[in-house]
């Protein structure tokens, strides 16, 4: 800045930006708050100071057996990104250290197929399912996120594969390293924060997918979406064991995303706004 | 030990001739200078002969033997990068280390050379560190360590003191300048910079567009340039040109004076000028002189010498160390 | 990295991916094409029969058809005009020195992270529910009645929903271009003169339009697949005043078991997201390179 910022001026932008900032943040808040209720708290009005009950958390385990949603989610998110990365690692390194003329066109080519509205195969894929016994499966749904999110896998790796000086790998090979030990000693090192980047967060897209978890699911595999979506007829007015079942849902990707800010950024604009 | 040797080297990248027909000797023990503008191909050929690239056409013998086409690990050559290419992830000792880690060397061997080198280098506190936490000069000289550990046939260097601020490119200079009356290995040296070439060079070899230009000792391409092109790339500030009548006068299409070797008077002169601009550096003064014959011309004169932005002066050119250009710019001997 | 041999493994290395999205591609979306051309309901499927374009044209004659197609670009519209406009704001107040800016990021990125289902309900039950809900303590405080949020603006309440969850986003890439901006230009237009207003139209808007574009055209890829705020919320409706184009075509595949229909309404999707992308390439596309 030209000049000093005075201390009124930083104030004022606190105040300011803390007032927007909480208004945004409410509705989480309010959540979590409701959790920590009791039913009858729950609907008695408007408070933001809970009795710090977790009768609704007990309950949510207990009368809807909470964990099954729960670890299917983990196993669809943490299932697809491995499978993802098996697929998408050699393709990004081949792109980024062997490019040829059509790369460019090629990458273009799986951004679009992102594009694609999951609408439009709804019916190819639902029968398919349906036909091959994989309507209702873990596996089935871990293939399909995969496939969703691959696009974005690729291109974030090739990005950060990108990012590696190939000097560093050339004097890896003046160094006397072979093929595969300049892989392993010099680039697999340097790749793995890059790796790791985009394993966060394809687990957060795979965790919030809510069309196909919910097409292609009934009891066994539904993870927490589905979960969650079959809460909303107008019987489910048990509001704390609601919000105790949506904190528990949301928080473990909320507390992701706050450390995966740099990484959303640079996977979903596909590189384009760093 | 340590004879480089290129005969017919061709390299071209598809329709595009980067070097077109390199022969080249270096002898055992020579520091050699690769010297020339940007693009005109020394990195590419520093590049081949490292084998990080492979030739078009021709040959690379290194000690007598072929290497042509050999993978760069063979050659026992060893490279430091212009922007030191060090591993990240790894220390200062284990990043030395990994030339002798990749040969399969014992780990106590690879221990006492890595402080053997450490020491020659002044690394021996920074070993634990990583090269982010290190300056630039430091870590310039960890790229050398791990290039001396190799006990290579020839070290190779890619331009690398152009990261490096002014004061530090000195210091650096010099050093590397003693490691090699040191270790008395034949150094391959790539720079933009024609002071680092004049200073640390046994032999120059001054490219233009991929081509060999001359190749000589320093004094030699000083004092007799072959031609117009060589003649205005050695020496600081350029040698002055001048063509018409005061070259005919001499014999030549062209003739060059560099700018030290020209009398200045405020009385008497061959040709009468008029300043513009004056540089007064205390130990030198520099004098950019307007005259009618011979164009603008740069002085430089030893101490101080008194004039001022307007001034008149005389110019006498030392005609024994006048330069003459034929109409092709070949020098006239 | 680039001789022969590499070249080679490079290849093998790409293939498994490229197979996998292509036929990932082609084959479903084949499947679409030919189930647009049949008359075939799950329910029925003994009756299969070709239908030519006969669920096309039925599309064209449905009302509801263009209500949804409507709805679409309304809904897509509404929360690219509010994530947009309300994220270059956010971001600006964002970039001001202030305490606690780590923190404040935090809250304000937090809805992006919640799942689709989970933020419907919190705003179908905790906020506009019109008996318990936060507005309607609102309203009631400031002896208003309150509002029947989707019985009466179904559409504009789940563009509320989906604007809350996107707003984040809009808002980190925008804080990220704008914080990309170089300092030196500002004080340079400081010292030619330029006051705020002038600074952010002729320096910091052309800086940050290569964001936005990006912002825009990433958002409508998303966007046009609305599905899991109108399930949870309002189903579609009251009748189809909250149905979208995903929402027709799922109610036709699985309430109503028209394969066929619904496979037409997929290739109408296509063509629409690809009419979209057509024009918003040309529109904004030169912002991009």
């Amino acid at each position: 800045m030209a000049r000093a910022v005075t201390s009124r001026v930083k104030l004022i932008n606190t105040a300011a930006a803390w007032f927007v900032a909480l208004l945004i943040f409410f509705p989480i808040l309010y959540t979590i708050v409701t959790s920590l209720k009791t039913e009858a708290e729950a609907i008695a009005g408007f408070n933001l100071i809970p009795s710090f009950s977790f009768e609704s958390y007990v309950a949510v385990q207990t009368q809807n057996d909470y964990l099954k949603p729960f670890m299917n989610s983990v196993i669809l998110a943490v299932g697809s990104t491995i499978l993802a990365l098996i697929v998408a690692i050699p393709s990004a390194w081949a792109m980024a250290f062997s490019p040829t003329r059509r790369t460019k066109d090629i990458l273009m080519w799986m951004l679009s197929t992102k594009m694609m509205p999951a609408v439009a195969v709804l019916v190819p894929i639902y029968l398919i399912f349906l036909r091959t016994g994989l309507m209702d499966t873990r596996i089935g749904l871990v293939i399909m996120l995969m496939l969703i999110n691959l696009p974005i896998v690729i291109w974030m790796l090739y990005t950060y594969f990108r990012e590696i000086p190939g000097e560093i790998l050339e004097a890896a090979r003046m160094d006397g390293a072979s093929l595969w030990g300049e892989i392993w000693y010099v680039l697999t090192p340097m790749a793995v924060p890059g790796i790791a980047s985009t394993m966060l967060l394809n687990v957060i897209l795979a965790w919030n997918e809510s069309f196909w978890t919910i097409q292609l699911t009934t009891t066994n595999a539904a993870p927490l979406t589905a979960f969650i979506a079959s809460f909303s007829s107008p019987q489910g007015l048990f509001w704390a064991k609601l919000s105790a079942a949506s904190t528990l849902a949301i928080a473990p990707i909320l507390i992701m995303g706050w450390f995966s800010q740099k990484q959303l950024v640079r996977g979903l604009t596909f590189g384009a706004v760093k | 030990m340590g004879t480089i040797a290129l005969r017919n080297v061709n390299k071209s990248f598809g329709a595009t001739v980067i070097i077109p027909d390199i022969n080249l000797d270096i002898e055992d023990g020579e520091f050699v200078v690769f010297v020339g503008p940007s693009g005109c191909g020394k990195s590419t050929l520093l590049r081949l002969i490292a084998g990080l690239e492979d030739t078009t056409s021709g040959h690379i013998s290194i000690d007598g033997r072929d290497v042509t086409g050999e993978a760069p690990a063979k050659r026992k050559l060893a490279m430091v990068f212009q922007s030191y290419a060090l591993y990240p992830h790894m220390t200062v000792a284990k990043n030395i280390a990994f030339p002798l880690k990749m040969a399969g060397e014992d780990k106590a061997v690879i221990d006492k050379k890595v402080r053997d080198a450490a020491r020659i280098l002044n690394l021996t506190d920074y070993l634990e560190r990583r090269p982010g936490q290190l300056s630039g000069g430091q870590r310039q000289r960890v790229a050398i360590g791990r290039a001396i550990v190799r006990q290579p046939s020839a070290f190779l260097f890619d331009e690398p003191l152009s990261n490096l601020d002014a004061a530090l490119r000195g210091t650096m200079r010099l050093e590397i300048s003693e490691l090699h009356q040191q270790l008395k290995t034949t150094m391959v040296y790539v720079t933009h910079d024609q002071i680092e070439a004049m200073t640390m060079a046994d032999k120059i070899v001054v490219l233009n567009a991929g081509k060999i230009e001359q190749v000589g000792s320093p004094m030699d391409l000083y004092k007799a340039p072959k031609n117009l092109f060589v003649a205005q790339f050695i020496g600081s500030p350029k040698m002055n040109i001048s063509e018409g009548a005061p070259a005919g006068k001499h014999g030549a299409k062209t003739i060059g004076f560099r700018p030290e070797h020209i009398r200045i008077s405020l009385s008497e002169g061959d040709y009468k000028g008029r300043v513009g601009v004056a540089e007064h550096l205390g130990s030198d003064t520099f004098l950019h002189v307007h005259t009618e014959e011979i164009g603008t011309v740069n002085v430089r004169a030893n101490g101080e010498v008194a004039v001022r932005h307007g001034d008149t002066v005389y110019l006498t050119l030392d005609a024994d160390r006048l330069h003459r250009f034929d109409a092709d710019g070949l020098a006239i001997r | 990295m680039a001789t022969r041999e590499t070249a080679k493994l490079a290849r093998i290395m790409r293939a498994p991916s490229i197979i996998l999205l292509l036929i990932w591609m082609i084959v479903p979306l084949g499947m679409t094409l030919y189930f647009s051309f049949l008359n075939y309901n799950l329910l029925t499927p003994g009756q299969t029969s070709w239908a030519g374009f006969f669920n096309y044209s039925y599309f064209y004659t449905d009302p509801a058809f263009f209500q949804a197609i409507w709805n679409t670009l309304v809904l897509v519209l509404g929360v690219l005009l509010i994530t947009v406009l309300g994220g270059i704001a956010i971001a600006l107040l964002i970039d001001q020195p202030m305490f606690g800016q780590g923190i404040v990021r935090i809250l304000v990125i937090s809805p992006f992270f919640v799942m689709p289902p989970v933020a419907a309900l919190i705003w179908k039950n905790m906020i506009m529910n019109p008996s318990y809900g936060v507005f309607a303590d609102i309203a009631r405080f400031v002896g208003a009645n309150p509002v029947d949020w989707f019985a009466q603006y179904p559409l504009f309440s789940i563009i509320i929903i989906v604007a809350w969850q996107w707003l984040p986003f809009a808002t980190l890439i925008l804080l990220t271009a704008l914080q990309s901006l170089d300092g030196e230009q500002k004080e340079a237009a400081e010292m030619d003169g330029a006051g705020f207003l002038s600074r952010f139209i002729h320096l910091t808007l052309p800086h940050m339009a290569r964001a936005i574009t990006v912002v825009i055209l990433i958002q409508t890829i998303f966007l046009l697949g609305i599905y899991a705020e109108i399930l949870v919320t309002t189903n579609g409706g009251p009748g189809y005043a909250s149905t979208n184009l995903v929402f027709l075509i799922y109610r036709a595949a699985r309430l109503n078991f028209d394969i066929g229909g619904a496979a037409a309404g997929g290739i109408i999707a296509v063509v629409l997201a690809n009419f979209v992308a057509f024009f918003l390439m040309r529109a904004v596309g030169k912002n991009l390179d």
